[in-house]
């Protein structure tokens, strides 16, 4: 993977000025450059995509505002993501998985319970053993620092992943062809005024898109009266690979099993949604108190617990856009959704969407096709829409049901949790959704290559 | 070759209605709109182009899952329109040669491989307006000859075919650094002449649904695949496969279908000897 502050050593639009980064002088560097794909955005899903498409032999430009060193610094980015069992095939497909070297925790049991502040978790509660499926865990806890250590890692054995970093997409360009005729190309023009030439340009540049917005493609977006605290927790005891759900009335209490850490403390991830007017009386709290706090909602099980690291707090909110696709724009991960963080599925709707998107343009690729031209990008859109406006509804209802402490919700959702817990094909079905492996899957999802 | 033919101006006495070909020609500019006319053909296109694609891949012994996998053929579309399916496989590899009747096709898909930068992705696509039957003449052979959605368009559909049969390559022995060639491949693609053809690709399509302009297809001459068959073995081919092309309206979708060949099919035929 080449790495490019400016464009040196991107393929120039004409071959005949194609020249390498070492034998370019320190002069100008070209002002355009030509790619098959161009990615707007290096994050986690942007990266993902790029790496995947070049790994089948795609051209393919990657710009991100941030360097990476930038990016995999300890302080830039200090949450947790859990991978699901789909999304963790996909890295493994890609060749991401081995350069993580271990730095994810299975997740092996996930407890569900109802409680309140101070007391045990309800005796009605409901739990997933992933051994009762023979499937492999359900998911990992992977730091989100490892994990783009492990892209970058992957991303530098592909020599047709071009990185253009920092540099940010200014715009997007239709150079000739008018709609009437289909449109024959798209560029990105960079900060700078440069730009990088392609078949299609993703928007992979997060909630606020700056690239969906310019298209005009709309966006449905709603604020949660909750906001997530985040932060890494020690604890006396190891956590032999549960996650507890612990449903407060502020929200859920989400405590996941993460890998010990140097110093061989035992750790989980916390995230903890509270009510918005609660929070800021939070996060004011020094670490030992913060710790109590959590005590308090926790229990005992895993002893005494402690606050590593700092701690980080965003509104929560949801949002879907309309479309995935405009001319030859397209849009994936945040850019095209953001979900309540209640089941942990906002990361993997993204690396789903990556995964669909991949084989839609490697397939059409295969065919000889324009990668921006209609076809592979209307069932890109298609295959990916109606997941998402599902696990939309399902989050949102499943926030709506247990945020509050209304004594009848209270009831009927424990006796939910104690049913689903003795239905056998239900809480099977249950979890293998939770793994991310049900439906019609891309071919990364179930872990075959391209 | 491109270049003398401009400056020789067009060449259409072939076997060529000029009613049809002026007919297309004004389709030509919206052609490459995906939701434009031809939003059947666009629809078509990744199903058909597959089947092309796996058919000259086991011919010729290509990884159809590798770069570029028809480098190295020669491949002839005759009826190109603007470059549907000329443009796929020179992006597939294949050095390609798109003829066409109508001058304003040819245009327009000069213009869109120009537009697109197709020269410099380093593939190799040449257009030119003229017919089969002067390129028979001149003695060309292809490795590969395509030509979909045309037969039932020219005024003698089996001399047509006969004639595409001709321009397919003979086996070619190993002779110094290059390896042996097998003999070429041919594929077409067509409409059947059923009573279900006529209920669907003429009434349906064009009357009902509107997908296509009235007129854009004459029934009478479309073509039985025993009739198909009996002209490509007149012009010395041995017919290898035919298999329908079947619409699913609810998914919009077209699929390839080993026994339904009632409206649209698809037929391969090699040439095994000299």
């Amino acid at each position: 993977m080449p790495i490019f502050a400016a464009m040196d050593g991107l393929p120039p639009t004409r071959p005949t000025r194609r020249r390498t980064a070492s034998s370019r002088p320190h002069g100008r560097p070209p002002a355009s450059a030509r790619v098959e794909v161009a990615i707007a955005g290096g994050g986690l899903v942007g990266l993902t995509l790029g790496v995947a498409l070049a790994g089948a032999g795609t051209e393919v430009a990657v710009v991100d505002a941030q360097s990476p060193e930038a990016l995999t610094d300890a302080g830039y980015d200090g949450r947790s993501s859990a991978i699901a069992a789909g999304s963790a095939n996909l890295l493994e497909a890609i060749g991401v998985w081995p350069h993580l070297h271990g730095e994810a925790e299975p997740i092996l049991d996930i407890r569900v319970s109802d409680g309140r502040i101070g007391r045990p978790a309800a005796p009605l509660f409901l739990h997933y053993d992933s051994a009762a499926l023979e499937r492999g865990p359900f998911g990992w806890i992977v730091e989100n620092r490892r994990l783009r250590q492990a892209l970058f890692a992957r991303a530098a054995e592909l020599a047709n992943l071009h990185l253009v970093a920092p540099a940010g997409v200014a715009a997007a360009e239709r150079p000739g062809g008018t709609a009437e005729r289909g449109e024959t190309g798209i560029a990105a023009r960079l900060n700078d005024g440069r730009t990088i030439a392609a078949e299609l340009l993703v928007a992979a540049d997060g909630r606020r898109s700056p690239l969906r917005e310019a298209a005009g493609i709309r966006c449905l977006h709603w604020d949660y009266p909750q906001v997530g605290l985040v932060a890494t927790l020690t604890h006396e005891l190891p956590h032999g690979g549960v996650a507890h759900e612990h449903f407060l009335p502020s929200g859920p209490f989400a405590v996941l099993p993460m890998t010990d850490g140097e110093d061989g403390s035992h750790r989980s991830s916390l995230v903890w949604t509270e009510r918005k007017d609660l929070a800021p009386a939070m996060l004011a709290l020094d670490d030992a108190a913060f710790a109590w706090e959590c005590q308090r909602r926790f229990g005992d099980s895993l002893g005494r617990l402690g606050l590593t690291g700092p701690r980080w707090s965003y509104p929560l909110s949801l949002h879907h856009a309309q479309r995935y696709r405009a001319g030859r724009l397209v849009l994936v991960g945040d850019a095209a959704h953001g979900i309540h963080p209640i089941a942990g599925q906002g990361l993997n709707l993204g690396l789903r969407d990556v995964a669909a998107l991949a084989e839609c343009l490697v397939d059409a690729r295969r065919l000889g096709l324009d990668l921006g031209a209609g076809e592979p990008l209307a069932r890109y859109e298609r295959w990916r829409r109606p997941d998402t406006m599902t696990l939309i509804a399902v989050t949102d209802s499943l926030n709506r049901l247990f945020s509050n402490d209304l004594p009848p919700l209270r009831l009927v959702r424990d006796l939910g949790m104690a049913l689903v817990d003795r239905a056998q094909p239900l809480k099977r079905l249950l979890m293998l959704h939770a793994m991310g492996l049900v439906g019609d899957l891309p071919r990364l999802i179930k872990g075959e290559p391209l | 070759m491109a270049a003398t033919a401009a400056a020789a101006g067009p060449e259409t006495d072939g076997n060529v209605d000029a009613g049809e070909v002026a007919k297309f020609g004004q389709f030509a500019a919206t052609w490459w709109d995906p939701e434009g006319e031809m939003r059947p053909l666009h629809r078509m296109n990744p199903t058909r182009l597959a089947y092309l694609r796996d058919a000259a891949c086991a011919r010729f012994g290509r990884d159809p899952r590798a770069d570029r996998p028809l480098s190295g053929l020669s491949a002839l579309d005759v009826g190109c329109g603007p470059g549907l399916i000329a443009e796929p496989l020179a992006r597939l590899g294949a050095s390609v040669l798109g003829i066409d009747a109508a001058g304003e096709s040819i245009a327009a898909a000069d213009a869109h491989a120009q537009a697109t930068g197709l020269a410099e992705l380093g593939c190799d696509l040449t257009y030119r307006q003229t017919t089969a039957e002067t390129l028979l003449s001149e003695g060309a052979s292809f490795d590969l000859v395509v030509s979909l959605e045309v037969v039932e368009h020219t005024p003698d559909p089996e001399g047509f075919l006969e004639t595409c049969g001709r321009l397919v390559a003979p086996p070619c022995p190993a002779k110094g650094k290059r390896p042996a060639m097998p003999g070429g491949l041919l594929a077409i693609s067509t409409l059947n002449r059923t009573l279900k053809s006529l209920a669907m690709a003429k009434v349906g399509a064009e009357y009902v649904l509107r997908w296509l302009p009235v007129g854009t297809h004459d029934w009478r001459r479309f073509v039985r695949p025993r009739e198909a068959a009996a002209a490509l073995r007149a012009a010395g081919l041995t017919v290898t496969d035919a298999t329908g092309l079947v619409y699913n309206p609810l998914t919009d979708s077209w699929r390839l279908a080993t026994r339904d060949l009632d409206v649209n099919y698809l037929m391969t035929a090699v040439r095994e000897n000299a």
